[in-house]
C-alpha cells in the first residue's frame, strides 16, 4: 500500500465464500478510500489470521440455496468466527453478510423474503438508533444517513420475546426511514419488523446491516458519503 | 428408506408468497380461495440399511432444513 | 465428479467401428427426418459430399444444430458481411465471443448482445435467466470481467392475456441471474406492441473489461492437449434449442417446455471466478463457452479456429440424466458448461484451480491433427466430421427479397392527423404517451444497478448508463474516464422504413450516449425479424443491415460483434423488423454526466435543435410517430423523420465539449412522442413543472412542434444563467445547429407551455403506475 492509513496499522479481515460478489467491492473501497488492504479470507480456512476487524461481505454466498446465508454458516471457517466474537471482536455483516450472522446464531432474529416478493434495489434512509449511537455522529444534518439497498429477502423478522429483548437491551442499530429520520410503513421498503434495517449483538461489537455502506462512499457514485462514515466508524471502534 | 420433511413458515410470520398467490387467483375467478400458504418439502433418500434414518432426518430437519427463528417442520416415512 | 485418466481408450489410429449410419430406406420416414432436423434437400447432399457417406444419427443432429440459422446466420451472412466492422479503436472485430474496443491505454471494453426469443416465450423465467448466462459467458471467456448488463426487451400490447405475465417473468428471470452473478443491470427498454403478441423478445447483453494483451480466443491447439469440460453437469436440457431459436410457433407449442434450458446462477458465479482465475494463471490454451447447440459448436468451432481435429469420448462428460445417448449429450443445452484446451504439464495446477472454485470437471478429449471431429461413445465411433467442410461449405443463402415499397408522403395524410390530434388534445395524447412507455421503476428496481460501485447513471433517468472506470490499465492522462452503455431500437420506425428505421437505432444509442457528454465508440447489434423465406421480411433484413452499416460509417461507430434472430413470427404473422443496437462510449469527464431528468432549484432549460431554416434536409415527422400510434392513425403515406449525418455528428461532439465545460445539470435526447413528451417525463421524476416555450418555428403549427418526431434534438437545464450565456456564446459558432432557450424548470408541477396549462401532478401517478403488473 502506497499511502499509510489513519487508522495505522489496523488488521481487517475480509470473508469469501463461493457466490460472494461484494467482497470486490469492499477490497477496492477499503483500498481506495481508506487505504487499508483487507486481508481475503477463504471460507474453507480452519482459523482465522490475527485480526482487528473482520467484514462479512454481500452478494449471493450459496446461491442463496436452502435460505439466504444458511449455507454459509456451516463453512469451515465458523467455529474461528464464533471464538472471535466471543472474544469480543469486531465484526460488520453487510447484506448476504447479515443474514450469514444470524444463520450462525451470532445475531438474533432472521431475514426473510422482502414483503413485495421482489428484489429491490434503491436508495433508503436510515435512522440511527439507540444500537448504533457510535454511528449517530455520522449523521448529516438532515437526521438520517442515506445508502442503497440491493436486495430479495431484506425482512427483518424476529419474535414478539426477541424484539422486546432487542429494544429493552438497545440492540436496534438502524431503521429505514425518511430523509427527516421519521419513521413510517411507507419508508419500509422490504416490511422488515420495527422497521429493522441493522442490528447490533448484545456487546454491540457484531453489527450486521442489510444496506451497503460501501456503495455510498462517493458522492459521485453512490448519491452520499454516508457509507464511508460508517466504514470510518466501526475501524475506529475496531481500534 | 425415503424420508420426507416439510419445512413451514411459522403461523405468526407473513407468508408473503402464499398471500401473492391467494391475491392472484382471487382475481382470476378463484372467489372462493381465502388463503395459500407455501411450504418446501425435502425428499431424503437414506441406506436402506441405516436404522437411525429417521432421526437422522429429524436431525436434519431441525438443525439445517429448517430456520427455527420463523420456520417449523414435520418428518415423515415415505412406503 | 472428475475424470483422472488422462489418456483415452482410443486414438484417431484406432477407433471404435462407426454407429449405424440413418436410415434412408422409407421416403417418407427420411423426409420426416430431414424436416424435423431442418436440413433441406440441398444441405442434405451437401453433407453426403463432406462425409463420402450417409451420416449417423449423431451426425445428423450436429449438422442440424450447426447449420442451424442460429448458429450459422445462413440467411444474413451474406447481408452481415457488408457491415463496417474495422477502425482505430477495434481490437477484436465479429468472429470471436465478442468484441473488443479500446477505451483507453490498454484498457478494452469486450461487448456483445444476444437474443432468447423463443425460450423466453415458452418459459419465460428461464428463458430470460439462460439469456443472461449465455451472454455473460460470451464475455468472460474472453478473459473480460463483466461490469454492466443490458436488456432490451419487447412484449405484444399491454391488454392481451400473456403479456403481463411474461413481463413479470422475464423481468425476474433477469433480475434473478443477473444479481445472484453479481453483475449490475445499468440500463434497457421495455416496450409493447402488437406485433409482439406471439413472439416476445429478449435481448441481453454484457460488457466486460479487459487488457488489450490478455484477450483470449477459443482454441483447441497442440495434438495431443487435453480437452477438458467444466462445469454444472449435462442433463437434457434444451436439446434442439438451436433449431428451436430457428422455429417459428404454432398452436401445439405449449408442450414444448420441457426443451428450455434451466439456468443455475451461482454455477455461473462459479464458472466466472474459475475463468478470470485460470486465465490470470495462463493455465489455459483455449476457452469456449457452450451455449447454443452445446458441446457440438464449442469443441467444432474451437478446432476450427485452430485448425485442428478433436478426438472425444463422450463417456466421460458428467452427466445428471439416466442413459443418455450420444446424440443428447452432442445436442443437450444444459447451461453453465465450458470447453478448455490445455497442456498436459499445466493440468494438476488447472485442477487446483476449479477444485477450490468447486465445479465439476473431466478430462473428454484430446487434440488430435486430423482436422476432423471424432467422437466415440459406448464403444461406438458416433461421429468423425471434417472440420473445414462443416464451416466452409456451410449454407449461406442469398434469399429472394421483395424491396420494401418507399413511403409517398402525403400532405393529406399528415394534415389529417394533425386535426385528429387537436380534435383529442393534446394533453390527451400526451397522457396517453405517458402511459403507453411508462416509467420503468417497478422494471428495474428488481435489478441490482448498484454493485460494482461504478454506476454514476443507471436506469434511473431511462436514457443511457456511464459507469465510472478506474483502472491501472487505463492511460493515467485518463483519470475522469467513465464508460456510457445504452440500448435502442425503434421497430415503429422500421416497420415504416426498415432501412432508414435501423440507422435510426444506432442513431438513438448515440444520441443517448452524447447526452451523457461521452463519444459513442462501437456498436453490437442483436438482429430480430421474422421468417427471410418470406420475400418481403429477407428485405427487411438486407435493408435494416443496409441502414445500419450506413449509419455506423456516417457515426464512426464499427459492428463489432452480434446476433440474428429470425423466424420471429406466428402462423403467417412476422414481427416488426426490430434490429437492436447496442452502443460503447467512452467519457473524459465522467464527474460531469448530466442527469436526465429537471431540478427545479437550477438554471434555464434550453433545446439544441437544427437552425431554423425552411425545407433543410431534416423536417418534423409523423411516420411510425408515437402519437400515429396511439390515434390509431398510421398511415402508409407518413414518411419517418430524415436525417441528417453533419447535423446528428455536430450536435455529438458539441455536447461533449458542453458537458465538460460547463456542467449542466441535465441533458436528454428527444425521443418518441417529441419534445413536449420528453420535456414533460423530466419534469415527472422530481415532480417539478416547467414554463416556458416550446415552438420555436414560426411557420411550423405548434402542435408539430410539441409532438411531431425530428431531430438532432436535446433538452438540456444549465446549472444558471451565467453558464447557459457561455453554453449560447459556443453554440453560436455550429453550422447545422442552434441553442434557443425554452424557458425554465419551476417547482408547481404544471407545464405552462404557450398558453397551455397541463396538470403534472394528475399526470405522474398515470406515469408511475403504467407498469405495475
Amino acid at each position: 500500500m502506497a499511502n499509510k492509513s489513519v487508522f495505522g496499522d489496523v488488521r481487517v479481515g475480509l470473508l469469501q465464500y463461493p457466490g460472494s460478489n461484494c467482497d470486490a467491492d469492499c477490497l477496492d473501497v477499503f483500498a481506495r478510500y481508506l487505504d487499508i488492504s483487507l486481508i481475503p479470507i477463504w471460507h474453507t480456512e480452519h482459523a482465522l489470521p490475527k485480526l482487528d476487524a473482520l467484514i462479512l461481505p454481500g452478494g449471493f454466498s450459496y446461491g442463496d440455496y436452502l435460505r439466504a446465508g444458511a449455507l454459509a454458516g456451516h463453512a469451515k471457517i465458523t467455529p474461528s468466527i464464533r471464538e472471535f466474537a466471543k472474544a469480543g471482536g469486531s465484526v460488520i455483516g453487510i447484506c448476504n453478510g447479515f443474514q450469514i450472522l444470524t444463520e450462525m446464531g451470532l445475531l438474533p432474529g432472521t431475514l426473510l423474503k422482502n414483503a413485495s416478493g421482489r428484489f429491490i434495489c434503491r436508495q433508503v434512509h436510515l435512522n440511527v438508533a439507540e444500537g448504533a449511537s457510535l454511528y449517530s455522529k455520522a449523521l448529516s444534518s438532515s437526521g438520517s444517513l442515506t445508502m442503497p439497498i440491493a436486495h430479495g429477502e431484506g425482512r427483518y423478522f424476529i419474535d414478539d420475546d426477541g424484539l422486546e429483548r432487542l429494544r429493552g437491551e438497545g440492540q436496534v442499530a438502524f431503521r429505514y426511514s425518511d430523509e427527516n429520520g421519521e419513521l413510517s410503513d411507507q419508508t419500509n421498503p422490504n416490511g422488515s419488523i420495527d422497521h429493522i434495517a441493522g442490528i447490533v449483538s448484545t456487546n454491540g461489537r457484531v453489527l450486521g446491516m442489510m444496506p451497503h455502506p460501501e456503495r455510498a462512499v462517493d458522492t459521485l457514485i453512490g448519491g452520499s458519503q454516508d457509507g464511508l462514515s460508517i466504514l470510518k466508524t466501526f475501524l475506529q471502534s475496531a481500534q | 428408506m425415503q424420508l420426507e420433511v416439510v419445512v413451514s413458515l411459522k403461523p405468526e410470520v407473513l407468508d408473503t408468497e402464499g398471500r401473492a398467490i391467494q391475491s392472484t387467483m382471487h382475481r382470476l375467478g378463484f372467489e372462493s380461495l381465502e388463503s395459500v400458504s407455501v411450504s418446501k418439502r425435502f425428499i431424503l433418500e437414506f441406506d436402506e440399511a441405516d436404522e437411525l434414518a429417521f432421526q437422522k432426518a429429524e436431525k436434519l430437519a431441525k438443525e439445517h432444513l429448517s430456520n427455527p427463528v420463523s420456520e417449523t417442520y414435520l418428518v415423515r416415512k415415505l412406503s | 465428479m472428475s475424470s483422472e485418466t488422462s489418456t483415452l481408450q482410443c486414438s484417431p489410429s484406432s477407433l471404435p467401428k462407426l454407429s449405424p449410419l440413418i436410415d434412408t430406406s422409407s421416403q417418407d420416414q427420411f423426409a420426416e427426418l430431414l424436416k424435423s432436423h431442418k436440413i433441406s434437400t440441398g444441405e442434405y447432399q451437401v453433407i453426403l459430399e463432406i462425409l463420402g457417406r450417409t451420416p449417423t444419427m449423431s451426425e445428423l443432429g450436429v449438422f442440424s444444430a450447426m447449420w442451424s440459422e442460429h448458429c450459422s446466420y445462413k440467411s444474413s451472412k451474406v447481408h452481415l458481411k457488408t457491415l463496417p466492422t474495422t477502425g482505430p479503436d477495434v481490437v477484436v472485430g465479429p468472429g470471436e465471443n465478442a468484441g473488443v474496443v479500446r477505451l483507453s491505454g490498454k484498457l478494452c471494453v469486450a461487448f456483445k448482445m444476444e437474443s432468447h426469443n423463443h425460450p423466453s416465450y415458452i418459459e419465460p423465467y428461464q428463458g430470460a435467466a439462460t439469456g443472461v448466462g449465455g451472454i455473460l459467458r460470451d464475455v468472460f471467456c474472453m478473459g473480460a470481467r463483466p461490469i454492466a448488463n443490458l436488456n432490451s426487451l419487447r412484449f405484444g400490447q399491454r391488454s392481451h392475456p400473456r403479456t403481463n405475465y411474461l413481463l413479470d417473468r422475464v423481468v425476474k428471470g433477469i433480475g434473478d441471474y443477473g444479481n445472484c452473478v453479481g453483475i449490475p443491470t445499468v440500463a434497457g427498454q421495455v416496450a409493447f406492441h402488437p406485433s409482439y403478441n406471439g413472439n416476445c423478445l429478449v435481448n441481453a447483453m454484457t460488457v466486460g473489461l479487459i487488457h488489450e494483451d490478455q484477450i483470449f480466443k477459443g482454441y483447441a491447439s497442440g495434438v495431443g492437449n487435453l480437452v477438458v469440460y467444466v462445469g454444472s453437469a449435462t442433463g437434457r436440457d434444451g436439446i434442439h434449442g438451436a433449431t428451436m431459436a430457428s422455429d417459428s410457433f404454432s398452436s401445439t407449442d405449449e408442450g414444448s417446455r420441457t426443451t428450455v434450458q434451466v439456468g443455475d446462477p451461482f454455477a455461473e458465479k462459479l464458472l466466472l471466478e474459475a475463468t478470470l482465475d485460470m486465465l490470470e494463471k495462463g493455465l489455459v490454451l483455449g476457452l469456449q463457452d457452450m451455449g447454443a447447440a452445446g458441446l457440438t459448436s464449442s469443441s467444432f468451432e474451437m478446432a476450427d479456429r485452430a485448425g485442428s481435429g478433436l478426438l472425444l469420448d463422450l463417456d466421460k462428460v458428467p452427466v445428471r440424466a439416466k442413459n443418455m445417448t450420444a446424440y443428447e449429450l452432442l445436442l443437450s443445452e444444459s447451461q453453465e458448461r465450458m470447453l478448455l484446451c490445455v497442456e498436459p504439464h499445466k493440468w494438476d495446477e488447472l485442477k487446483a484451480a476449479l477444485c477450490k472454485w468447486e465445479l465439476p470437471f473431466a478430462i473428454i478429449g484430446e487434440v488430435t491433427d486430423t482436422g476432423r471431429v471424432q467422437i466415440v461413445y459406448q464403444g461406438e465411433l458416433e461421429a468423425d466430421v471434417p472440420v473445414g467442410p462443416l464451416a466452409s461449405k456451410a449454407p449461406e443463402y442469398k434469399r429472394p427479397i421483395k424491396p420494401t415499397p418507399s413511403v409517398a408522403q402525403s400532405q393529406d395524410a399528415l394534415l389529417d392527423l394533425e386535426r385528429l390530434i387537436e380534435k383529442t388534445g393534446v394533453e390527451q395524447v400526451l397522457m396517453q404517451a405517458l402511459v403507453h412507455s411508462g416509467d420503468k421503476k417497478p422494471v428495474y428496481d428488481q435489478y441490482d444497478h448498484h454493485i460494482g460501485v461504478k454506476t454514476v447513471r443507471g436506469p434511473e433517468d431511462g436514457g443511457a448508463a456511464v459507469l465510472k472506470i478506474t483502472s491501472d490499465d487505463a492511460d493515467p492522462v485518463d483519470d475522469r474516464l467513465g464508460l456510457s452503455v445504452s440500448v435502442s431500437c425503434n421497430e415503429r420506425y422500421c416497420g415504416v422504413n426498415p432501412r432508414l428505421g435501423a440507422a435510426h437505432a444506432v442513431l438513438k444509442s448515440a444520441r443517448a450516449i452524447a447526452a451523457m457528454g461521452a463519444k459513442p465508440l462501437a456498436v453490437t447489434d442483436c438482429l430480430n425479424y421474422g421468417n427471410p423465406e418470406i420475400p418481403e421480411v429477407m428485405a427487411q433484413i438486407s435493408e435494416g443491415i443496409e441502414g445500419i452499416g450506413e449509419a455506423c460509417i456516417a457515426l464512426s461507430t464499427p459492428v463489432v460483434s452480434g446476433n440474428v434472430s429470425l423466424y420471429n413470427q406466428t402462423g403467417n404473422e412476422s414481427i416488426l423488423p426490430t434490429p437492436m443496437i447496442g452502443m460503447v462510449g467512452r467519457h473524459k469527464a465522467v464527474d460531469r454526466a448530466p442527469r436526465a431528468v429537471f431540478s427545479a432549484k437550477a438554471g434555464p432549460v434550453a433545446v439544441l435543435r437544427p437552425k431554423s431554416k425552411s425545407g433543410g434536409n431534416w423536417s418534423y415527422a409523423y411516420g411510425g410517430s408515437l402519437a400515429a400510434y396511439l390515434l390509431e392513425a398510421e398511415s402508409a403515406q407518413l414518411n419517418i423523420p430524415a436525417i441528417d449525418w453533419a447535423s446528428e455528428n455536430e450536435a455529438i461532439s458539441f455536447l461533449e465539449t458542453l458537458i465538460s465545460d460547463y456542467n449542466p445539470v441535465a441533458c436528454r435526447d428527444v425521443g418518441e412522442g417529441g419534445l413536449l413528451t420528453s420535456l414533460v417525463k423530466m419534469c415527472l421524476a422530481e415532480g417539478c413543472g416547467f414554463e416556458g416555450k416550446l415552438s420555436f418555428e414560426n411557420d411550423v403549427p405548434a402542435v408539430r412542434q410539441y409532438l411531431a418526431e425530428a431531430g438532432p434534438m436535446y433538452i438540456i437545464q444549465f446549472a444558471s444563467e451565467a453558464d447557459f450565456e457561455a453554453a449560447l456564446q459556443s453554440a453560436s459558432k455550429l453550422s447545422h445547429l442552434e441553442l434557443s432557450r425554452a424557458g425554465e424548470a419551476i417547482k408547481e408541477p404544471k407545464c405552462l407551455v404557450d398558453g397551455l396549462e397541463i396538470d403534472l401532478a394528475k399526470l405522474k401517478p398515470l406515469y408511475e403506475n403504467a407498469l405495475l403488473v
